[in-house]
């Protein structure tokens, strides 16, 4: 046991270095473990790491030799090649060589990119083990061997045991696609530069220049798409939140009853996927839907529910608080529990009325307990896809808009440019604008959030 | 006093019926297209003339190019693998983030809150080229695979839920099993993962649902084979242009059947639900 303890304290002492200071305080053998993965750890006796380190920098280095430094050149060239018609003299025949492919090489250029981010790491985890062996040495101190390190997997380094596969998944299924996207922007990979018949090319700022600015169609586009973005956020997160708590007061009365019953017919509507109930809702709505049937048959003219601008956008907020109040209700009835009884007493004795309770006391309890989860659902409604697609896939469509419609929100919109129209470009820098809204929205209101300011109230 | 009560409680009520009518509406025209006779989309009426059980009969019986059997068990694979890997992930990174302390813990729970703030597919494109390059878009039976990997690989990055989870049980527990020489890997799988049953249920179920709900990924990547797709993207195949005049009745039948278990699931794991949002809101 004393042995196990002093074998985990001398591992241990790897982690603290950083590698600078590895690096500068380290001996020869140390510095030169920055060139020879590995050099350190098997002079002194750990060799089976040593050979590990080793073999990761001879694979890196294959790998570089084979396909990554033309990756590298390709990423920053973008391809040189476009397909080209030569004349086959054996064959008598016109035959097409294949040109680079730009996107390709802007991929396998990000992946390489992340490969020798990778290598960096290891770079620095060859210093910082050779340097924390050396120490080892010079205390005198045990070399703790392969098997012993294995070990540790499963107590001090448990979080590298457990985080290695989700972060390798994380990375390869999310940061990578993003980061290429994000590149993406700042190129011209539009619809009349698609692969592999065309290359396509660095562009700078141009693509965020058009949007943003000029009088294109896309910025006569884009700006009312984004109004429409945040009042549409705006009116379906606050609609969401006011009339699900003013339903779940409702049903948590303490006279009202069946209360289970209540409950489970709202929480029902979210138990049915949203592309099942949305696109009923959508037939229901449309002109000659279950809507307009009952009013004209009851002698009223029909309402074009989804085809006139001004009504399809009150429809789509409505039909959202159809599908977000349940959520609220769903999370706001604990909270609500919690209101201290005796705040609405002290009002009642002032004679309150219950109004002025629910605007006075009810409503600011809620808004500061449920601060994180406002913004979220903000940041979800700025994100909502499935409402708008289902109901109304962007549309009335409009001869002013760059492929969008009235209703069209910034991610509707990213997805008709990049799944239907292949204006990648365009789509990548919407996605960034989104980007940025949303990380100034958080960042603003939790600021302004009283959680955020009296945090140490409640440490 | 009385009589003003009763009034109130009456109007009270009467609200609740009429908005739970609402609630239900949608729901209610669903199951009843699903029993209709006539076929077509658009009807001058809102009861169907006749009921028929032929539109669940036929979803199982025809194996043409609108296969649902076909498309019930791939999804039925996809979830299951995708609801085990994803839960596994969830659970060992919010294990992580909750209790052991490392150099990169801070920057990597950034990171993650950062990546959630993009659009989620905006990545899409990206995606599915770096499927193509890996070779998993070759047959049907590899894009399903493929499916299965972007449902769960990125999993890890929602762990917030999970953590906030972890963080409400007491330390002092672990530290007891420290003193009785527990590793930090004893003390995950043999003292925390059984304290935290309800956000691991939780975990499953959502990531079950999943493969069901999604018809946007899985569109993307599927592409045409129609044998291999899933239940939501082939449910979709259904409404196009060629197909909606027949079908559509059929479709709600699909709809139907595919709801009934995710409703079961769902009120099953509503409470979870609650419990876990409620954590989240507490911070």
């Amino acid at each position: 046991m004393a042995l196990k303890k002093q074998n985990s304290h001398s591992i241990a002492v790897k982690n603290k270095n950083s590698f600078t200071k590895a690096f500068v305080q380290g001996n020869v053998k140390t510095k030169l473990s920055a060139l020879v993965f590995g050099l350190g750890n098997i002079l002194n006796k750990q060799i089976i790491h040593g050979l590990l380190l080793l073999a990761v920098e001879v694979v890196y280095i294959i790998y570089m030799v084979n396909t990554g430094i033309q990756s590298i050149v390709n990423f920053i060239t973008l391809g040189t090649k476009t397909k080209v018609e030569v004349y086959n003299e054996a064959k008598q025949i016109y035959e097409y060589v294949m040109g680079d492919n730009s996107m390709l090489c802007l991929l396998y250029g990000v992946v390489t990119i992340f490969i020798t981010l990778g290598f960096l790491f290891m770079l620095s985890t060859s210093v910082r083990s050779a340097y924390a062996s050396q120490l080892r040495k010079e205390k005198m101190l045990h070399q703790p061997t392969f098997i012993e390190e294995l070990r540790t997997l499963k107590h001090q380094r448990l979080h590298v045991t457990l985080l290695s596969l989700p972060t390798m998944g994380i990375i390869i299924f999310t940061i990578v696609p993003l980061v290429f996207m994000i590149l993406v922007a700042f190129t011209n990979y539009d619809n009349t530069h698609q692969a592999p018949a065309n290359l396509f090319d660095w562009v700078g700022l141009a693509n965020f220049k058009t949007i943003l600015t000029s009088g294109s169609a896309m910025s006569k586009t884009f700006w009312p798409v984004l109004g429409w973005t945040l009042i549409w956020a705006v009116c379906a997160t606050a609609s969401n939140f006011m009339l699900g708590i003013i339903l779940a007061l409702l049903i948590n009365r303490k006279a009202t009853r069946a209360k289970g019953f209540w409950r489970f017919i709202f929480v029902l509507s979210i138990a049915v996927p949203q592309f099942v109930s949305l696109l009923t809702m959508r037939t229901m709505l449309n002109t000659n839907g279950a809507f307009n049937v009952i009013l004209r048959s009851l002698g009223f003219s029909g309402i074009p529910f989804l085809t006139d601008p001004a009504i399809a956008k009150v429809a789509v907020i409505i039909v959202n608080i159809w599908v977000g109040v349940p959520y609220t209700l769903l999370i706001s009835s604990g909270i609500l529990k919690s209101i201290p009884e005796n705040m609405y007493e002290a009002a009642k004795l002032d004679g309150a009325n219950p109004v002025k309770i629910f605007f006075k006391i009810t409503m600011p309890y809620m808004l500061f307990v449920m601060t994180p989860y406002l913004i979220t659902q903000f940041a979800g409604n700025i994100n909502n896809f499935n409402v708008i697609y289902l109901l109304t896939s962007g549309g009335p469509k409009t001869v002013d808009y760059h492929y969008a419609g009235k209703t069209d929100l910034l991610v509707t919109w990213l997805y008709s440019l990049t799944v239907t129209n292949s204006d990648y470009n365009m789509g990548a820098v919407i996605g960034i604008i989104v980007f940025i809204i949303l990380a100034f929205v958080s960042l603003v209101t939790y600021r302004h959030s009283v959680s955020y300011k009296d945090e140490e109230t409640f440490q | 006093m009385k009589a003003k009560k009763i009034i109130t409680n009456s109007i009270v009520h009467i609200i609740l019926a009429i908005l739970g009518f609402i609630w239900v509406l949608p729901l209610f025209i669903t199951v009843l297209t699903s029993f209709r006779k006539e076929s077509g989309q658009y009807k001058t009426y809102i009861f169907p003339k006749e009921y028929t059980l032929d539109n669940y009969i036929n979803l199982f019986s025809d194996s043409g190019s609108l296969n649902y059997s076909k498309w019930f068990m791939n999804t039925l694979i996809v979830s299951i693998c995708c609801c085990i890997v994803s839960t596994l992930f969830v659970l060992c990174v919010a294990y992580t983030m909750s209790r052991l302390r490392f150099k990169m813990r801070k920057p990597m729970m950034n990171i993650s809150l950062i990546i959630g703030m993009f659009p989620a597919f905006m990545s899409m494109i990206a995606v599915y080229y770096i499927l193509k390059g890996i070779g998993l878009l070759e047959t049907g039976q590899l894009k399903l695979v493929a499916l299965g990997m972007v449902y769960s690989g990125g999993a890890g990055a929602a762990f917030f839920i999970a953590k906030g989870f972890f963080d409400t049980i007491p330390k002092a527990l672990d530290e007891a099993a420290f003193l009785d020489g527990a590793s930090n890997w004893d003390v995950f799988t043999k003292i925390s993962l059984p304290l935290t049953k309800p956000i691991v249920v939780y975990t499953l179920m959502t990531s079950f649902m999943a493969p069901w709900i999604d018809f946007v990924f899985a569109r993307v990547i599927l592409g045409n084979d129609r044998t291999y797709y899933t239940v939501a993207v082939g449910l979709f195949t259904m409404l196009e242009q060629e197909f909606v005049e027949y079908y559509y009745t059929r479709f709600f039948a699909g709809a139907v059947i595919i709801s009934i278990p995710i409703s079961i699931l769902f009120l099953f794991t509503q409470k979870y639900y609650a419990e876990s949002m409620a954590g989240a809101v507490k911070g």
